[in-house]
């Protein structure tokens, strides 16, 4: 995903030289490109994150679209007060990207699991929320957040992040992608859940339960119709997200849901628990917090008795 | 530009400096202003407001470009007071220069009004909000690397305090402007000597304060910051070095103006009661 994000910079750098990009001293192998193509456009702001988020915020007052880089919680956490304060408060054009958003650098210990960054970036004004499904998704969120004035922060992955996307892709900030449809259950996932959760999908369908799978790749602002919909059109909703299941988008749909009259549907999140994760690989830690494609076909199975022994 | 009768130019100019502007009275009637403000707002900071006006009054007074009809004219010289806590000052000044009237004053710290107590930028001619020490240098930064790399004529101004000094983002922002030898960014610290809960050398002692930041590559001067031909010599001199930032650490006093304010740390909160306020106004206008 961040190679897709990369180039897409690059296409959008030549495009629009208003385009910046400040890393925290990160991205070895993938910034390179970008800085020797665009020296004027670049800047390595060194191991110091509130500053790398300053200088974004007061170039940006003069007029640059800046994408600040690094990983993890250092771009977002680290520097929170200059996210809110310099460049939420001003409005500023500001594009925060962590790479390694969940828990990517699982081996590398808590330190590095970014679990935590959806709900405290949510909570700010003024700022879009996005967390790109797939390496297409996330070239379009790039383009998007470009054209879109204002700060935002852009949760990527890693790399070598399946496609879920063969052919084009209707990709609106604010509007969630309806992969598959059926009207059993929704799935709604963000970011790097999304391709296990169309596997799961695929293999509900198996057990002749059809599962609509949205992308809800803007956490912020939320695509709300498309939650009355799920509600409305589907049995169940089923949250799925690498990211703890306080704030993130199983609290922002909880919350559509607990303030609309006579919303009865079954909900469930699936994320981490709001602990410190233990150490491993991507793989084993989504699959020891059942953020697996058998843990979302059990929940879904789950959630659907119970909602059938409640009817 | 030169349509706007308001417009000051000529920043660093060569010519002398004081001469037929009375930078002094400029600078009496913003502590003036200050103080009614901040009585009337029963708010804190006029001690760390009285530190800083001669150094606004020569800015604002000569030094700075900017336009009040158009306050985001893109080629102004951008002015950060990094200590936004010092607001009242710089209000007093900006409504003094004809950005906003003079009536705004007056609802300084009041319900619903325009002028909070920390600089807020959507008041004209504030260029950032700020409030949480240690952002203005940063800022400060950005719009210098983007003066310098598009060539434009600005130059960027940052008002520090020194209890600020104690944040770690003001180094990292130190060191980065340094490297990057951003010669049109200008960092001012107001040195007097008091933090919120004590003196600056038993708090977090900044010594040796000029020489960290000549270590970090900047051209260091250190001035009276009361002497208003010494700031604008300074100030009219910058950069001091190629190819280095400038740093000009002036030396204030707390609460400056008002003889049983200077030098009491109780100012940092203290607001003046009606009999101090008299007393304030009484030996403000006196002033020569």
């Amino acid at each position: 995903m961040r190679s897709a994000f990369v180039r897409s910079l690059m296409v959008l750098a030549e495009e629009d030289k208003r385009v910046c990009l400040v890393t925290g001293d990160l991205g070895f192998g993938v910034v390179e490109p970008f800085a020797a193509k665009f020296p004027g456009q670049f800047v390595n702001a060194g191991v110091a994150e509130q500053n790398m988020t300053g200088i974004a915020a007061g170039m940006a007052l003069c007029g640059k679209v800046v994408f600040t880089y690094s990983i993890a919680n250092f771009p977002t956490l680290r520097c929170l007060e200059q996210i809110r304060n310099d460049c939420c408060y001003h409005n500023a054009n500001v594009k925060i990207v962590s790479v390694g958003g969940g828990l990517a650098y699982g081996a590398l210990g808590a330190s590095h699991h970014a679990t935590e960054d959806i709900a405290v970036m949510r909570a700010l004004p003024e700022i879009t929320v996005v967390a790109p499904g797939d390496p297409i998704e996330a070239e379009m969120a790039t383009r998007a957040l470009v054209a879109r004035a204002g700060p935002a922060y852009l949760r990527l992955g890693r790399s070598g992040e399946p496609l879920v996307y063969s052919g084009d892709v209707n990709f609106q900030i604010g509007k969630a992608i309806r992969i598959t449809d059926g009207d059993d259950v929704t799935l709604i996932a963000t970011g790097t859940m999304l391709h296990a959760t169309t596997q799961a999908a695929t293999q509900l369908a198996r057990e002749g339960i059809a599962a609509r799978v949205l992308s809800m790749h803007t956490i912020k602002p939320l695509d709300v119709d498309a939650v009355f919909e799920a509600a409305r059109g589907t049995r169940a909703i089923i949250t799925v997200e690498e990211h703890s299941i306080i704030g993130g988008l199983g609290s922002a749909v909880a919350e559509v849901l607990a303030e609309s009259a006579g919303c009865h549907v079954r909900f469930k999140r699936m994320g981490l628990p709001s602990a410190f994760t233990a150490v491993g690989s991507r793989e084993f830690l989504t699959k020891s917090y059942s953020l697996s494609v058998e843990g979302i076909v059990e929940s879904a199975m789950q959630v659907l008795e119970l909602a059938s022994s409640r009817a | 530009m030169q349509s706007s009768k308001h417009l000051l130019t000529a920043a660093r100019a060569p010519e002398t400096i004081s001469g037929d502007r009375d930078l002094a009275g400029f600078a009496r009637t913003i502590r003036i202003a200050t103080a009614r403000m901040i009585h009337r707002a029963k708010s804190s900071h006029i001690g760390s407001c009285f530190s800083t006006v001669d150094l606004l009054a020569v800015l604002y007074g000569g030094i700075l470009r900017f336009d009040p009809l158009r306050p985001t004219w893109p080629e102004r010289d951008r002015f950060i007071l990094s200590k936004g806590h010092a607001c009242a000052a710089l209000y007093a000044v900006l409504a003094e220069q004809g950005f906003f009237p003079k009536s705004w004053l007056d609802t300084f710290y009041q319900d619903g009004s325009a002028l909070g107590g920390h600089a807020m930028h959507s008041v004209p001619g504030v260029e950032v909000s700020t409030g949480s020490l240690g952002h203005g240098l940063s800022l400060g930064c950005g719009m210098a690397l983007t003066g310098k790399r598009e060539a434009r004529p600005f130059h960027v101004f940052t008002l520090l305090s020194d209890g600020e000094c104690d944040e770690g983002s003001v180094w990292e922002a130190v060191l980065f402007a340094g490297h990057h030898q951003l010669e049109n960014l200008v960092a001012i610290v107001d040195y007097n000597k008091i933090q919120s809960l004590g003196g600056v050398d038993d708090v977090l002692d900044l010594h040796p304060f000029a020489e960290k930041w000549s270590a970090c590559r900047w051209a260091v001067r250190e001035i009276d910051g009361h002497n208003l031909q010494e700031i604008e010599c300074a100030l009219r001199q910058v950069p001091f070095e190629r190819n280095r930032p400038s740093c000009i650490i002036a030396r204030t006093v707390k609460g400056k103006g008002v003889s049983f304010m200077e030098n009491e740390l109780l100012w940092h909160y203290r607001s003046p009661n009606d009999e101090e306020f008299k007393a304030s106004i009484a030996e403000l206008s006196s002033a020569s």
